[in-house]
C-alpha cells in the first residue's frame, strides 16, 4: 500500500525511525485506506486482538497464583477464587473469556465464508487464519486441563487416546504425550508449559496475518476492489478505529454480563468436582465450541475413521480457497450460494448441538447425516457451484452502490 | 495502602490521557493550519475519552492488586509461641511472616549488660527499656538490618549476635555495635498472651 | 445497517439458545421444588438469616461426614457470608481441634482452631471417608452447589426427596430410594427431621426450613464472591452502556463527514 510517505516531526523522531521504522509503520497503520462500505462483521478482527490480548494478560496474572501439580491444581484455583485479591473476577474473565474468543473467532470466519474473503490474492490470509485457529483449538483444550476436575481430566483422556488410532506409532505417541501410561500429574506439567507458550505463538502469527492483509487490502462487503482510493476508502484512523471501539464496547457488554452474572452457564459442573481416575462421568463433553468437531468425530463408526474426518473437516477448510471455482466474491451478489451458506451455518449448528448429545438413535443418525452434508458442502456444492450459479450483475466500485443507498 | 495504589493509578491514567488529548488538540492546530478547515474538539469526543480513561484505570487496579498479599496470607499475620520451656540463657528462633524471629530469656547478667552502657557509644542509639516489654524476654527479629543474613547467637565481641556474612556485631539486646549495619536489629509487635505465651504480629 | 443489527443478533439469539438447549438437553428427571432464592438474579444477595441457620445445620448435621475443606473458619466473619463478628467466629474455630505439627520433638499436637485454619475435616483422607460410610465417599461439599446439575435446587430438593420406593422397584442393599437423585439410588440416608435442630434465633426447624437454610449457606460456601460479583457487575455495565452511547455518538459525527462529502 503506498500512502504518503511519513514524515518525521522531530529531530528525535528521524533518528529513532530511520533506524528502526515504527513510526513509519504507526503512520501506516493510521492512514491505511480502508474501504468505506466495510459492515459490522468487519469489527471481529479487532475484537478478536483485543480478546487474545486479554487472554494473555488474565493468564499471565493467574499463572502466579496456579499450581500445576494434579495434587493441588484444583486447590490453588478455589484459592485463587477465595483468597487472591480479585482472584474470581481474573479466573471468571480467563474462562469466559475463551468463550467469548471462539464466538468471535466463529463470526469472523463465517463473515470470510460469506464475503469470499479467502479467494485469491487473500489465499494466505486464510492459511494463516486456519493455522491461528488450530492453535487456538489447542491451547483451549490444554487450558481445559489445568483445573484438573473430572471434564478436564476424562476430556483430556478422551482427546490423547485418538491418536492411539493411527497405525504402528499410534501407542507410542500416546505415550509419549502422556509421559506417563495414563493422563497424570506429568501430562498436566506439561499442559501448563505448552498453554503458556501457544498464545504468544498465536501473536506472532496475527501480526503475520494482519501484515498479510495490507498487501491486497481488506476485502469488502460486494467484493470490488478498489478503484479510487479517495472515493472508495476512509484512512484507518479515525473511522475504523472508532466503529471497532463501539462494536468491541457492544461486544464487551455481552462479556460483562457473562462473567458478572452468569459465569458458569457455559462451563460443566461435573469441573467441579476434582479429576478421580477411577469414575468416569456419565457425558464427557467438551466446551461447546468444540463440539461441532466431537459431533464428527463420534460419527464415523471406526475410531481411525473418526480421527481422519474429525482432522479432515479441518483440512478441507484450509484448502477451501482451491475448491470454490466462482469467479465472483461476494455472497451479496450469488444468491444460490447464499441459500447453501445459511444451510451450512445451520448444519454446523446442528453438530455443535448433536456433539453434546449421546451418540445413539436419532442423534446418531442426524450426526451422521450433519457430517455428510459438512464435507459436501465443500467437495461438491462449492466446486459446482462456481460454475453453475447465476451471478448477479456486479456494481463497477465501491462508491457506486454506498451512492445509491444500498448495502 | 489500597487506596494509595488506587489513587496513584487514576492520576497515572488521567495524566496519560491528559497528555494524549493535547497531543491531539494541538497536531490538530497545526493541521488546521495547514488544511485550513474548522475542526473542532467537540465536548462529545473529549467526554468519551475522559469516560474510556477511567475505564482504563479501572480495569488496571485489579491486575495490580492481585499480586498484594492475598487473604490467606493476611490471616496468618500473627503467631502464638509458648514460651514456658525455655531456660534463662537459652533462646528459641521461630518462624513469622516467612522471617525467623529470635525469642531469648536473658540472665540477669545479659540484662545489666544490656542497661549499662552509654548510648553515645551506639550507632542506633535506643535504651534496652525501649526495646523489650519484660526486661527477661528478648523478641526480635533475626535479620540483619545490612542485607538480611541470620546472624548467630552466643557470637560476637558483644556478647550477643554476630552476622557471618559482612561482620556485624550486636550486644545482647540486639543493637549494632560494630559493621557494617546501619541499625538495630527490629523489634517486631507482640504481646504477652499470658506468662507463657507471646503472641508475634 | 439495520439488517446486519436483525443477522447479528439473530445469531446470537440462535446460538444462545442451542446452547441452552445443550444444558438442559442429557437430564431426563422429575423436575426440582420450586422455591425463592434471594440470591438469585441481577440484584440477588444473601440472606444472612439463612447463611447463619445454614452453618448451624451444616455444623450439627452434616460436618460428621461430610467435609467442607476449602473453608476458613475467618470466612464465617467476613463481607458477603454468615457475617458472624470476629469474636462469635474466633469461638467457634476455638471450638474445633486442629492437628498441628511437628513440633521440636517430631509429633503432631492438637491446638484449638484459629480464625485462619481451614475447616476441620471429619475424616483424615477419602479412604477413611469411604471406609467409615459404607464404601461410599460422602463429598467435600466446598464446591458442590455448583458442582450439581441445578444447584441450590437439586440440593434443597434432595434432603425432601426422600420416599418408599415405589412398588415393584428393587433397591439394592445399603442404598436409599430418592426422587431428585440420578438413578433414584443414593447411600446417604435421610437425615433431616423436623426440629433436628435448635436454631438461635428461634425459627422452626422444619425439614423445608432447614434444607432450604442449608442449601443457601452451600450456596455461599461455593460462592463467597456473589454479592461483590454482582455489585460490580451492575456497575460495569452501567458503565459500558453509558460510554458506549457516547462513543456511538462520536462515531456518528466522526462519520457523517464521510456520507456528506460525496
Amino acid at each position: 500500500m503506498s500512502e504518503e510517505k511519513y514524515i518525521p516531526k522531530s529531530k528525535i523522531a528521524e533518528w529513532f525511525d530511520s533506524r528502526l521504522p515504527l513510526l513509519s509503520m504507526a503512520h501506516h497503520l493510521r492512514e491505511y485506506p480502508t474501504p468505506k462500505n466495510l459492515n459490522y462483521w468487519w469489527t471481529f478482527g479487532g475484537i478478536l486482538t483485543f480478546c487474545l490480548i486479554t487472554q494473555i494478560i488474565t493468564g499471565i496474572v493467574l499463572a502466579m497464583h496456579y499450581v500445576a501439580h494434579a495434587d493441588l491444581a484444583f486447590e490453588s484455583i478455589e484459592h485463587i477464587m477465595r483468597d487472591v485479591n480479585y482472584g474470581w473476577l481474573l479466573r471468571y474473565i480467563h474462562a469466559n473469556g475463551a468463550s467469548m474468543f471462539f464466538l468471535a473467532v466463529y463470526i469472523h470466519i463465517f463473515r470470510a465464508l460469506f464475503y469470499g474473503s479467502y479467494k485469491a490474492p487473500r489465499e494466505m490470509i486464510w492459511i494463516i487464519g486456519m493455522i491461528i485457529y488450530i492453535l487456538m483449538m489447542a491451547t483451549a483444550f490444554m487450558g481445559y486441563v489445568l483445573p484438573w476436575g473430572q471434564m478436564s481430566f476424562w476430556g483430556a483422556t478422551v482427546i490423547t487416546n485418538l491418536f492411539s488410532a493411527i497405525p504402528l506409532v499410534g501407542e507410542g505417541i500416546v505415550t509419549w504425550l502422556w509421559g506417563g501410561f495414563a493422563v497424570d500429574n506429568p501430562t498436566l506439567t506439561r499442559f501448563f508449559s505448552l498453554h503458556y507458550l501457544l498464545p504468544f505463538l498465536i501473536f506472532g502469527l496475527v501480526i503475520l496475518h494482519i501484515w498479510a492483509l495490507h498487501i491486497p487490502g481488506n476485502n469488502n462487503p460486494i467484493g470490488i476492489d478498489i478503484k479510487q482510493r479517495s472515493k472508495d476508502t476512509v484512512p484507518f484512523s479515525p473511522y475504523i478505529v472508532v466503529k471497532d471501539l463501539y462494536a468491541l464496547l457492544i461486544f464487551l457488554i455481552i462479556f460483562a454480563g457473562i462473567v458478572f452474572f452468569v459465569p458458569n452457564i457455559l462451563g460443566h459442573t461435573d469441573n467441579y468436582i476434582k479429576a478421580n481416575p477411577m469414575v468416569t462421568p456419565s457425558h464427557i463433553v467438551p466446551e461447546w465450541y468444540l463440539l461441532p468437531f466431537y459431533a464428527i468425530l463420534r460419527a464415523v463408526p471406526s475410531k481411525l475413521g473418526g480421527v481422519i474426518a474429525m482432522f479432515g473437516s479441518l483440512f478441507i477448510l484450509i484448502i477451501l480457497p482451491w475448491l470454490d471455482t466462482s469467479k465472483v466474491r461476494s455472497a451479496v451478489f450469488r444468491p444460490l450460494y447464499k441459500i447453501f451458506f445459511w444451510i451450512l451455518v445451520g448444519d454446523v449448528l446442528l453438530l455443535g448441538y448433536l456433539g453434546a448429545m449421546v451418540p445413539e438413535g436419532w442423534y446418531l443418525f442426524f450426526g451422521r447425516l450433519a457430517t455428510i452434508y459438512y464435507f459436501a458442502h465443500f467437495l461438491l456444492i462449492m466446486p459446482i457451484l462456481g460454475f453453475k450459479e447465476k451471478t448477479l450483475p456486479l456494481p463497477t466500485s465501491i462508491s457506486e452502490p454506498v451512492l445509491d443507498g444500498k448495502n | 495502602m489500597n487506596n494509595s495504589y488506587l489513587l496513584l493509578t487514576t492520576i497515572i491514567i488521567l495524566l496519560i490521557a491528559f497528555l494524549y488529548l493535547s497531543w491531539i488538540f494541538v497536531s490538530n492546530e497545526i493541521e488546521n493550519k495547514n488544511k485550513d478547515k474548522k475542526n473542532r474538539r467537540d465536548f462529545l469526543y473529549t467526554a468519551s475519552y475522559t469516560l474510556g480513561a477511567v475505564g482504563v484505570g479501572a480495569v488496571i487496579w485489579p491486575l495490580v492488586h492481585q499480586m498484594n498479599p492475598d487473604a490467606s496470607v493476611k490471616a496468618l499475620s500473627t503467631t502464638e509461641v509458648d514460651v514456658s520451656a525455655i531456660e534463662p540463657g537459652k533462646s528459641i528462633t521461630v518462624l513469622w511472616r516467612g522471617k525467623p524471629v529470635f525469642i531469648r530469656r536473658r540472665t540477669q547478667e545479659e540484662i545489666i549488660e544490656a542497661q549499662n552502657i552509654k548510648l553515645s557509644d551506639l550507632k542506633d542509639p535506643q535504651e534496652d527499656k525501649d526495646r523489650v516489654k519484660k526486661p527477661e524476654w528478648l523478641v526480635m527479629l533475626g535479620v540483619c538490618t545490612h542485607l538480611g543474613c541470620v546472624p548467630l547467637g552466643n557470637k560476637g565481641d558483644y556478647k550477643g549476635w554476630f552476622c557471618p556474612c559482612h561482620g556485624s556485631h550486636y550486644d545482647t539486646s540486639g543493637r549494632i555495635r560494630k559493621g557494617p549495619a546501619p541499625t538495630n536489629l527490629e523489634i517486631p509487635k507482640y504481646e504477652f498472651v499470658d506468662n507463657n505465651t507471646i503472641k508475634i504480629g | 445497517m439495520k439488517n446486519s443489527y436483525k443477522n447479528f443478533f439473530l445469531i446470537i439469539i440462535f446460538t444462545i439458545f442451542c446452547l441452552h438447549l445443550n444444558l438442559q438437553a442429557s437430564e431426563e428427571r422429575t423436575s426440582l421444588i420450586k422455591t425463592d432464592w434471594s440470591f438469585k438474579g441481577v440484584f440477588g444477595k444473601f440472606d444472612r438469616g439463612e447463611l447463619r441457620r445454614g452453618y448451624q445445620v451444616y455444623t450439627e448435621v452434616c460436618s460428621s461426614c461430610h467435609s467442607i475443606s476449602e473453608l476458613s473458619y475467618r470466612n464465617l466473619s467476613e463481607k458477603g457470608g454468615p457475617e458472624f463478628s470476629i469474636e462469635v467466629t474466633k469461638n467457634i474455630a476455638e471450638s474445633f481441634e486442629v492437628i498441628d505439627g511437628p513440633n521440636e520433638d517430631g509429633e503432631m499436637f492438637p491446638r484449638p482452631g484459629r480464625l485462619s485454619d481451614k475447616f476441620v475435616k471429619p475424616y483424615p483422607n477419602i479412604q477413611a471417608s469411604k471406609a467409615a460410610n459404607g464404601g461410599a465417599y460422602p463429598p467435600d461439599m466446598s464446591v458442590l452447589v455448583k458442582a450439581r446439575k441445578g444447584g441450590a435446587a437439586y440440593i434443597y430438593s434432595l434432603l425432601q426427596g426422600y420416599s418408599d420406593a415405589p412398588e415393584g422397584y428393587v433397591l439394592d442393599d445399603g442404598v436409599y430410594y430418592n426422587k431428585y437423585m440420578p438413578g433414584n439410588q443414593i447411600k446417604m440416608p435421610n437425615v433431616l427431621s423436623d426440629d433436628l435442630v435448635e436454631y438461635s434465633d428461634g425459627t422452626e426447624a422444619t425439614v423445608e426450613q432447614m434444607a432450604k437454610d442449608v442449601s443457601s449457606f452451600l450456596t455461599w460456601a461455593s460462592e463467597p464472591s456473589l454479592e461483590a460479583r454482582h455489585k460490580m457487575g451492575f456497575k460495569v455495565i452501567l458503565y459500558l452502556i453509558i460510554l458506549t452511547t457516547l462513543v456511538y455518538f462520536s462515531m456518528n459525527r466522526l462519520w457523517s463527514r464521510i456520507e456528506s462529502k460525496e
